[in-house]
């Protein structure tokens, strides 16, 4: 079947009105936690996965999906007005973006984001349903090496690449690893590191770890800061309408932002927020306007908001086609996934081909909804940014504790939490970066399992490791990705590394 | 970095960052200590569950050491004093709903983690606040665990209005 027909059955599932309405609560959940300060998609995603528990996989999914897109577009509302974006891949939007609020051009700029994110979600859904197939077919050669490498890869480039230190981003992911040795050894059936406590045994959950390194992590972080961290919102005057003039610089940028972020967000490696400095410095330098960029230039906020939602939804192509997530609301969504049993990749197009279309297209659906919901209701969205700070973090942390008690009603799990949320604190104040702790959980015990399996078949010799094109070209380029910023950085030149910092997505 | 450290001589090696590399290097031992004990002998006994660990522990142990190099060397980024009494209060609530969750139920128990949190933001009289956050907790409760039928543990609130 061609991706047409596919896609078509998809749309018919997700057109089912209880998956609108799934759908529907996502994207409104989505929104209203992603605008809030300080909670980038990674978070978003992360305190809502428990809502999604009790519903069934196809639902749970869909309403999943809506609040990952929700939260994208939560988040550039919040930096736009704010000027303290929740997530790195805005934090472009918010040099430009802030810029128009404080010139009382806050509503064009929050309205060119919006149509901006929702041309390029679009475009990127598409390009991903077409793009999919021809990866899971490309990944159909791969053997347990090959993936072992790609995982590597994707570790070095998620820690070490970007950010401000190879060293602190290697340590980030290695504690990530370590993390993920806890519990049984699902082949032989040992328990590692579990120092004898039962609740250890099923191993750390990627969700607790998640919501305790960036909500509460975040929390006692601003907390810490104690007056310093006074924000002002930036209120929205004048006309929310885009003029003539505003929709000609906005729309070449939209598409050149979707045409720089998808590629970069689909490459199997990390760094999704690259998209949204390449499309900014691509539209600083094609500008008629050159004079107004630093002081509210409206393509600055076009593009990059363009880049950003379409390199999310390129992430999606590793996700899916190989179980890869190369950022930290992927890996958060990959441990949606496995909540339900459903291991992403090749093979999940053929075993389960109704749901991954289906999921695809309720992306389609979740867009529409957003531009329906966000235009018109943003005078909603600015008034939950202006709750105080000490009922905003109240509740973050009700809303925090909720969820993992949802997930495992124990002291226990409460006592991870808490330990962990002092560590994405500490860890915080010392520059560390936090999602790859978060992806060498989850994506630590993959690499093993695919390592092993690698030499079980070479009873032991690890020349297999280096057997195909494939493996040596993804180990030259893990190499790359270590060795390049390190002489970089020793060059003087790591500014523009520390400038990409992941640290939230 | 390394721009910045040249432009201010001599820092005294970083202490903290020296707990940090000794807490690295106490994870990497531990982690291959407790291996000893492990492993699956017979044909694949080269990559049974110990491999992996071991692996790890090793680069745990050279980021150690690498992190040493930077503490003496200065290389850590400045870091801002913090304000630790609105810090501690919010974990004391975590601390408090952690106990208290299995003995008084969700919503007194995270009604005084909402209090505390707000307290360290500045927020109070707690005689004010908990009331307030136990009402919202009951009120988060009755939506989730009725609705959404999330097993949160009921105190004696909770069985008053089921």
């Amino acid at each position: 079947m061609d991706t047409f027909t596919l896609l078509g059955q998809g749309l018919l599932t997700a057109l089912e009105p209880i998956n609108l309405l799934y759908a529907l609560i996502g994207v409104t959940l989505g929104t209203a936690v992603g605008v809030l300060p300080g909670i980038g998609p990674a978070t978003t995603v992360a305190l809502l996965l428990p809502v999604t528990y009790k519903l069934d996989p196809a639902g749970s999914l869909i309403m999943f999906t809506g609040i990952y897109y929700g939260g994208m577009y939560g988040g550039s509302t919040t930096s736009i007005l704010l000027n303290t974006p929740g997530e790195s891949a805005s934090i472009v939007t918010a040099l430009e973006g802030n810029k128009m609020a404080k010139a009382g051009r806050g509503g064009p700029a929050l309205a060119t984001a919006a149509i901006g994110s929702f041309v390029a979600g679009l475009i990127a859904t598409i390009a991903l349903a077409f793009l999919a197939p021809w990866v899971v077919r490309f990944a159909l050669a791969f053997g347990p090496a090959e993936y072992f490498a790609l995982m590597v890869l994707a570790f070095l480039t998620v820690s070490a690449a970007f950010g401000d230190s190879t060293l602190r981003g290697l340590t980030a992911l290695f504690i990530g690893l370590t993390l993920g040795l806890i519990g049984i050894d699902l082949q032989t059936g040992q328990a590692r590191l579990a120092l004898g406590i039962p609740d250890l045994l099923d191993g750390v959950e990627v969700t607790t770890l998640a919501v305790a390194m960036f909500a509460i992590g975040e929390t006692l972080y601003v907390a810490g800061q104690g007056k310093r961290a006074q924000e002002t919102v930036e209120a929205v005057r004048g006309s929310v309408w885009m003029t003539a003039s505003d929709w000609a610089r906005s729309w070449k940028a939209w598409l050149r932002g979707t045409a720089i972020g998808f590629p970069i967000g689909a490459m199997p490696a990390g760094g999704a927020e690259l998209g949204t400095f390449f499309s900014y410095a691509a539209e600083k330098k094609l500008t008629k306007h050159p004079e107004e960029f630093g002081k509210g230039a409206i393509e600055g906020v076009a593009g990059p908001e363009a880049a950003n939602n379409s390199s999310a939804a390129g992430t999606l192509v590793p996700l899916l086609t190989l179980g890869l997530p190369t950022s930290a609301t992927a890996a958060i969504m990959l441990a949606g996934f496995q909540q339900f049993g459903i291991q992403p990749g090749p093979l999940l197009f053929t075993t389960n081909a109704a749901l991954v279309w289906g999921l695809i297209a309720s992306l389609l659906i979740a867009n529409l909804m957003l531009i329906v919901l966000n235009l018109p209701l943003i005078g909603l969205w600015v008034k939950l940014l202006t709750v105080p700070r000490p009922w905003l973090y109240a509740g973050i942390l009700v809303f925090a504790t909720l969820g993992t008690i949802g997930a495992n009603p124990s002291s226990f799990e409460l006592g991870m939490l808490l330990l962990f949320g002092f560590m994405g604190y500490m860890m915080r104040w010392f520059g560390y970066p936090i999602a790859p702790v978060v992806i060498g959980l989850i994506l630590g015990p993959l690499a093993e399992q695919q390592l092993r399996r690698a030499l079980a078949i070479s009873q032991g010799d690890p020349s297999i490791l280096f057997n195909s094109w494939i493996a040596i070209v993804l180990w030259a380029l893990a190499l790359t990705a270590v060795l390049l910023p390190l002489w970089l950085r020793y060059r003087g030149k790591g500014k523009v590394l520390e400038q990409i910092a992941g640290d939230t997505d | 970095m390394s721009g910045q450290a040249e432009n201010l001589p001599k820092r005294r090696p970083d202490r903290a960052a020296l707990v940090v590399a000794g807490l690295l290097a106490a994870v990497a031992i531990w982690i291959a200590y407790s291996m000893t004990g492990l492993g699956a002998r017979g044909a694949y006994a080269r990559v049974g569950p110990t491999t992996f660990p071991y692996v790890i522990a090793g680069v745990l142990f050279l980021l150690a050491v690498w992190t040493v190099v930077e503490a003496v060397r200065g290389d850590f980024p400045e870091r801002e004093p913090q304000d630790w009494p609105p810090v501690l209060w919010i974990v004391g609530g975590l601390v408090a709903q952690m106990l208290l969750l299995k003995v008084v139920g969700f919503s007194i128990a995270t009604g005084l983690l909402f209090a505390a949190t707000a307290r360290g933001f500045g927020r109070g009289p707690l005689w004010m606040t908990v009331p307030i956050g136990i009402v919202l907790s009951l009120a988060i409760w009755f939506l989730f665990a009725v609705g959404l039928q999330l097993s949160l543990p009921a105190g004696p609130l909770e069985r008053l209005i089921s």
